[in-house]
């Protein structure tokens, strides 16, 4: 009986959404009156017994240099035999790349209920039922987890890390870890930008901006505010911004603290991949736009007269 | 070479979204159903392209849903395929889904499974990895994508800030999204041509099941929206760092 939550890590660090994890565990294991333990595959840099701030007694590690990539395969050979090892019966991901690919292969694999896109605890009170999002967050389901194991997969950026203190004790597992079947050639990443998905802030362009030649505005805007670049879908589809920036019910669904669509009209499938953002700007000329009805604040008037005006006042606040 | 693609149906992307019966079902009332988007645009049309390449490849379609599904599960077939198959079963729990498409797959013997990369109702992301632990295939997810040589399938997939590029051995199991593939209309042909395909339907085996839905609800609506005058554009930035604290 513990909760046991799995650390997600790439060049050498924990993720951001691993932390969220931790700190969803450890309120679960706390609620259920039992102990937080974290579980890592793979080597990092980071001091793992730092990881004891979020809550958690022990972190295990299996440090074979081979799990630092992904075989969601292997990966599950070796969890399961660390859940068995450690005596887990609660499983906590983040649902972030990683979480996607394993947590379902662990769950047919123990026939351990599962549930994805977990916004909140859950309600132990009366069996055991988590709250998520579907309809691709326009609206939520109470899933019930029916077996004795049970695995919770938390939506990246829906729950906040909380930082304590406290140390937590490092032991190895020796796990045999199966070769892999899945051979990494090459990793691309944009660097110096920051991944959509773990954004705090997102800065994104519509149609309204006209042209690629146009983007100035939006980049300047979310170097300033240390925010990801989004688009949507028409902007995608006329490749005037890659592919992975599109954000919307058939691209990435996000919820960072700060949404700024700019030249954006809001069709409801857009909203579907933002309308978890916490605080919503809208700034667009037409003031019917649907969008303003989702907004948090909103400013009627063209992105060329309107955000030059925004971005020096950010660049007063920021002192620059 | 054997290909099959997982179809799911779900509501259109502007369905209303609303439940009855004290929030326990979707109100599917006068709502247009539609193939789960990933399963077409990305997973079912990347399947027809390498069928194209190789046309000795083998294309089946496999929905777990009631007769219900027929309509949507034609129209994948006007899109192409060479047969359906439909497992009789309303279940929404995925493992019970992912059992059905795995015991399917363990008769027929397919080199490349091919899902969307969740379905944009109940959002799940998870028939893909089930499949691919029951079959004790690899499995990539988030795919963007999908190029065979041989049997050797050569994935990107989507990672946090970027991707990455993998080779696996054949058979596997492949979640798609967007940037595998182009939407295609079904033309005019592929609609008769699709009357006529085969549509198996088959009973399903006994699962229990590892998850059930208790209850449905719709978010908060938002309090209402604080409209700033143009002119005043500074001003929503302060706003946003001292009311909404959020820059």
């Amino acid at each position: 009986m513990s909760v046991l939550i799995y650390i997600d890590h790439a060049d050498n660090q924990v993720k951001k959404s691993s932390l969220e994890a931790l700190s969803y565990g450890s309120d679960l294991a706390k609620q259920l009156g039992t102990e937080a333990d974290a579980l890592i595959l793979g080597t990092v840099e980071d001091d793992l017994a730092l990881l004891g701030k979020y809550g958690v007694r022990n972190v295990y590690q299996v440090s074979n240099p081979q799990l630092n990539q992904l075989d969601a395969q292997v990966f599950t050979a070796v969890i399961a035999d660390a859940i068995s090892k450690t005596g887990a019966d609660t499983i906590v991901f983040s649902g972030n790349a990683t979480g996607k690919a394993v947590a379902p292969r662990l769950s047919a694999r123990l026939k351990a209920g599962l549930v994805t896109g977990a916004v909140a605890l859950p309600d132990t009170a009366n069996g055991f039922t988590v709250k998520k999002t579907v309809f691709s967050g326009k609206a939520f389901a109470f899933v019930q987890l029916l077996s004795p194991i049970k695995i919770i997969s938390v939506n990246p950026n829906s729950y906040s890390v909380k930082e304590g203190s406290g140390s937590a004790e490092i032991s190895s597992l020796d796990i045999t870890v199966p070769a892999p079947k899945v051979k990494v050639t090459a990793t691309n990443k944009v660097s110096g930008s920051v991944p959509l998905g773990e954004a705090e802030i997102v800065v994104s362009g519509g149609r309204g901006l006209k042209g690629p030649e146009n983007w100035g505005m939006i980049e300047e805007l979310a170097g300033l505010l240390g925010a990801a670049t989004a688009c949507s879908r028409p902007v995608a589809d006329s490749h005037w911004r890659p592919h992975h920036e599109h954000v919307g019910q058939t691209g990435l669904a996000i919820a960072p603290n700060l949404y700024i669509a700019v030249g954006i009209s809001g069709a409801i499938q857009h909203l579907a991949g933002v309308n978890r953002s916490k605080v919503i700007v809208v700034i667009n000329k037409d003031p019917e736009a649907p969008f303003f009805k989702q907004a948090d604040y909103g400013i009627v008037g063209d992105a060329f007269e309107v955000m030059p005006k925004v971005i020096d006042a950010v660049k007063k606040l920021k002192g620059k | 070479m054997k290909i099959l693609v997982c179809i799911s149906k779900t509501p259109d992307t502007t369905a209303k979204i609303a439940f009855t019966d004290n929030n326990t079902k979707f109100a599917a009332d006068g709502v247009q159903w539609i193939i789960n988007p990933y399963d077409e645009w990305y997973a079912l049309v990347r399947a027809l392209e390498l069928k194209e390449k190789d046309a000795s490849t083998v294309l089946h379609l496999i929905n777990v849903g009631g007769a219900d599904a027929e309509p949507v599960i034609r129209k994948a077939l006007a899109l192409g395929g060479d047969e359906a198959i439909r497992v009789n079963s309303d279940s929404r729990d995925s493992f019970t889904i992912a059992s059905q498409i795995a015991t399917h797959a363990k008769s027929v013997g397919y080199d490349l499974i091919l899902t969307g990369k969740e379905t944009i109702d109940y959002n799940g992301s998870s028939i893909g990895g089930m499949v691919a632990e029951l079959l004790d295939m690899p499995y990539i997810s988030l795919a963007t994508k999908l190029e065979l040589s041989g049997t050797t399938a050569t994935v990107t997939r989507e990672i946090e800030g970027g991707e990455e590029i993998a080779e696996v051995s054949l058979p596997l199991v492949v979640a798609c999204q967007k940037g595998m593939a182009e939407a295609r209309i079904p033309n005019m042909r592929g609609i008769m041509a699709a009357r006529t395909k085969q549509l198996k339907v088959i009973e399903p085996v006994a699962v229990e099941a590892l998850t059930s839905i208790s209850s449905f609800g719709l978010p908060p609506a938002k309090a209402g929206v604080k409209m700033i005058p143009a002119e005043q554009a500074e001003e929503l930035v302060r706003l946003l760092h001292e009311e909404a604290r959020a820059i």
